[in-house]
């Protein structure tokens, strides 16, 4: 696959054709369905040329050469969007895949909109679910007018045309051509006004489990190109200097030495704004010295303002308040949802729990630091960024720079992951690269400027996953019929004040409640939130967003709750689920698999095991896991084997699914067994791999994965793949040892036990 | 005045002697597929060969590789052991977001070349350095047994 545009150039050539498109399309809405251009009288003035680009829609440019380009309106962060959408569009098309290369899409609202998101961006596992018909109408009008390009050439009627592997032919007649004889032609056809779409029947590529990868090539090779890699001409590196606590400013800085390491170009300080902390950067053409002339600076901060919270005390405080809504001393208690009554947990009479969960605040830590090139134009600005959430940076740059957002020109590129932190909803390291940028040209460097993060700075900026606590108390009835929840949980919001802030209704933001108590049938319900908001560490959504915390709050009191009425935890949950069939159907599928149920003997003297499962739906699929631990005397434990199963609607690349599942899982064990970002003194605590641990090789469970067969609409595997594996541990350590943890990262907790 | 071999080229640079190979590679010479991570040799992202030997290119100052020999990500296809695991990465789609990928693929041939049936211990032993965010450890490991049958064939 051709790598995202890579030189300024190419970026001008985009933002040239996006113009003229602009130009043609007006303010013609791009809702569900593709754009279908009109006014192509306005193309005649290039019938003269003899090969014209055919680029029928915004998804879809097929060359002379028969080569099929699908613009990707996602970032490729790992999750494999590339390659969904290039299948969805290639399908219909009937390209050859072989044929299909895939570039990013530039920002533009306009043609690129993520509906459920309300903006250009990608998140929320939306990708597929919104270009399951429009990208596939796109492949099929472009198709149709293959077709009727070569009908024309031919004269046959173009019913008796076919197209496969990217090869038109007439059977009758025994002609065949490649799609590239056949772009001029189709080039001035009229769009399709509604194109027909195969059925599922018919599908070669969709839920084919060979079709591989579209970025794997450049990625195995070192090609591929990030924003870490791309460098312009003229190109500065910044390395920042960031406030020490959050809420310090500058007051002064000193750069003799910085100015001292040879090869630092300049020091500039960077102002501070409403959304940018300030501080100053080290500009110079390589990273290392700019990283040393950084490390040079001397600095003075203003840290009356600044947060010196310890998260140990906010752990407490989170606690309190879950247990005792009024002790919180802050904010105040909102109820999320009240069904049934209220009044029937007091009352039951069979076994009532309280338990309260506890999860802390987790760094994103993709393998990527964050970084960011800009170069700032007159009236405009330039990006290129693994570019999550184009809208809300354009619109954040566009008010700090005092221009129109569509002046923000963004070039797609590939992100060393994300896990949700490139689409910071306030625009954090974007807006930090714009304003050195700017105080870079007001010292006289009107050149491009890529800002880079060490693993340190990316650690230590916030916007981490926040800490919450749920304390819930349930109530089975006689029977053991499970017929009351309460639940209060208690954290700050990650959509306050942020673009999505429309989202919070009532003062609830739903992210901090998603996934409680779903999707089991439990008659009286009430989920209350408080939101705590004096604490100034920035938050933001994490991989699954709140389903991250949530599920491991609803699935291991689920646990407790089967436990405590004497039933086997699976049957217990599917006892829940009898009007849901589907979610029924993906447990029951797991635990099948698991071969649960069986003996699962020690394999070594003291040796204890077992099994656990869970089971939740986020962004419309459904997953369960088993998960099999070991735990030994010393309390060393080990996760075996996760068995999967996945209902994500038609699964458009298996291979994709099977591999996020398995991703979701690792990222997810990272987070349960080790993940925690602490502060003391509001300094944080972390700033690389040694304290923040991450799962490495050697303690990969064996996973196997398995997709419940679907026709159905496809929802995304990039997030709901994570929020289940947290409970299936925590309950198969119960099954192994007898003991109940509620309080993540597990780490330290089972060894204190066992001794 | 540094020379060395880098993918069987002869390159010099006229850096700081202290100047991590890394940034060398990256920043001065224009090869990226080395990746920085961590900065501290905790995930293996820049995993290069020194004399066929994995190591961790931000950990490695420019004066030590003089007169050595340096193989990145972008040398492997001249290699057959090299090319055998970029060829059993791509057939089990290993990557996710990929940044990490230059580091395990070097790191994978550097074990296949000393050693051509691995074990998963040994996979384990010599893999665990190599950090990936997205979990690929797997299918990794996969393509580890992949490409050493290939090249037992």
């Amino acid at each position: 696959m051709k790598p995202p545009a890579a030189r300024a150039g190419s970026a001008q050539g985009a933002a040239r054709r996006s113009s003229r498109r602009q130009f043609l399309q007006q303010a013609s809405v791009l809702t569900l369905g593709i754009y279908l251009a009109p006014a192509r009288a306005a193309e005649t003035a290039d019938a003269a040329l003899p090969v014209r680009p055919f680029e029928p829609n915004a998804f879809v440019r097929i060359g002379a050469d028969s080569s099929v380009t699908i613009i990707a309106k996602n970032l490729e962060m790992g999750q494999g969007v590339f390659t969904g959408l290039a299948t969805l569009l290639a399908e219909e098309l009937d390209a050859n895949w072989l044929d299909v290369r895939v570039e990013g899409a530039p920002a533009d609202a306009s043609r690129y909109i993520n509906v459920a998101l309300g903006m250009q961006g990608t998140g929320e596992s939306t990708s597929m679910s919104g270009a399951w018909i429009q990208m596939r109408q796109a492949g099929a009008s472009a198709r149709a007018l293959l077709v009727q390009a070569a009908a024309a050439k031919w004269g046959v009627p173009p019913a008796e045309i076919s197209v496969a592997n990217g090869v038109v032919s007439h059977q009758a007649s025994q002609r065949h051509t490649r799609f590239g004889a056949l772009t001029s032609a189709a080039a001035l056809l009229a769009l399709p006004a509604d194109p027909v779409l195969k059925n599922p029947s018919q599908f070669r590529l969709i839920g084919n489990p060979f079709v591989r990868r579209k970025d794997s090539h450049a990625k195995t090779n070192g090609s591929a190109l990030y924003t870490q890699d791309l460098k312009l001409p003229e190109m500065l590196i910044a390395v920042a200097a960031h406030p020490p606590r959050f809420g310090a400013r500058l007051i002064s800085f000193d750069a003799g030495a910085a100015r001292a390491v040879s090869g630092v170009v300049d020091v500039v300080q960077i102002p501070a704004s409403e959304r940018v902390p300030g501080g100053v950067a080290v500009l110079a053409t390589n990273t290392w010295i700019a990283q040393r002339g950084r490390d040079a600076l001397q600095i003075q901060w203003d840290e009356a303002a600044a947060s010196h919270l310890d998260s140990g005390q906010l752990s407490a405080r989170l606690r309190a308040a879950a247990l005792d809504g009024a002790a919180a001393g802050t904010g105040e208690t909102r109820v999320a949802l009240q069904k049934g009554d209220e009044a029937v947990l007091g009352s039951a009479s069979g076994v009532q729990l309280q338990a309260l969960y506890e999860v802390p605040y987790l760094a994103h830590a993709a393998m990527e630091p964050m970084n960011c090139l800009v170069y700032l134009t007159e009236g405009g600005a330039s990006l290129w960024n693994g570019e999550q959430l184009q809208s809300a940076d354009q619109a954040a740059i566009g008010t700090l720079l005092g221009i129109a957002p569509e002046s923000v020109k963004i070039t797609q590129l590939y992100a060393g992951g994300s896990f949700g932190r490139r689409g910071n909803p306030h625009a954090d390291y974007v807006l930090e690269a714009v304003a050195i940028a700017q105080a870079a040209a007001a010292q006289g460097h009107r050149v491009p400027i890529k800002l880079v993060w060490t693993r340190e700075d990316d650690m230590r900026a916030g916007y981490y996953r926040p800490a919450f606590a749920h304390s819930i108390r349930a109530a089975l009835d006689a029977n053991g019929a499970l017929i009351a929840w309460q639940q209060r949980s208690v954290g700050q919001s990650v959509l306050a004040d942020s673009p999505f802030a429309g989202r919070i209704k009532d003062g609830i933001d739903p992210s901090s409640l998603q996934g409680s108590a779903e999707p089991y049938e439990i008659p009286n319900v009430r989920l209350e939130l408080l939101t705590i908001k004096d604490v100034a560490v920035p938050v933001q959504w994490w991989r699954s967003a709140g389903h991250s915390h949530t599920a491991f709050a609803t699935e291991c009191m689920i646990d407790e709750l089967a436990i405590a009425a004497g039933v086997d935890p699976y049957q217990f949950r599917r006892g829940l689920l009898a009007s849901h069939p589907r979610q029924r159907a993906v447990l029951d599928l797991a635990a099948t698999r698991a071969g649960w149920g069986s003996a699962l003997p020690a394999r070594a003297p003291a040796e204890r095991r077992g099994r656990g499962i869970a089971l939740h739906e986020s962004f419309g699929t459904c997953v369960a896991q088993v998960a099999e631990v070991s735990v030994e005397a010393d309390g060393a434990l080990r996760v075996d084997r996760v068995v999967c199963a996945v209902d994500c609607g038609m699964p458009i690349n298996p291979n994709v699914v099977t591999a996020q599942m398995q991703g979701g899982i690792g990222f997810g064990l990272s987070a349960a067994l080790y993940g925690a970002i602490t502060l003391k003194d509001g300094v944080v605590q972390q700033s690389n791999f040694d304290a923040y641990r991450c799962l490495r090789s050697s303690e990969m469970p064996l996973i196997e994965v398995y997709i419940v067969p679907s026709h159905e609409p496809p929802s995304g595997v990039g997030d709901p793949g994570t929020p289940p594996i947290a409970p299936a541990l925590v309950n198969a350590i119960f099954q192994a040892t007898g003991q109940r943890l509620r309080r993540l990262p597990l780490a330290g907790q089972l060894a204190a036990a066992s001794a | 005045m540094r020379s060395f071999m880098l993918n069987g080229r002869g390159v010099t640079v006229d850096v700081d002697d202290a100047m991590p190979l890394l940034w060398v590679l990256r920043d001065e010479i224009g090869l990226t597929g080395t990746k920085y991570a961590c900065g501290q040799g905790q995930c293996g992202a820049c995993t290069v060969t020194l004399d066929g030997r994995a190591v961790r290119s931000c950990q490695t100052p420019v004066a030590r590789v003089d007169g050595r020999s340096i193989v990145t990500i972008e040398g492997l296809t001249d290699d057959s052991v090299g090319r055998a695991v970029q060829e059993a990465w791509r057939r089990l789609d290993v990557a996710q977001c990929g940044y990490c990928q230059s580091g395990q693929i070097v790191s994978a041939t550097a074990l296949l070349q000393s050693n051509r049936k691995p074990s998963d211990a040994d996979i384990d032993a010599a893999m665990d350095g190599n950090l990936c965010r997205c979990a690929t450890y797997a299918r990794v490991r996969a393509a580890i047994h992949e490409a050493a049958r290939t090249l037992a064939t």
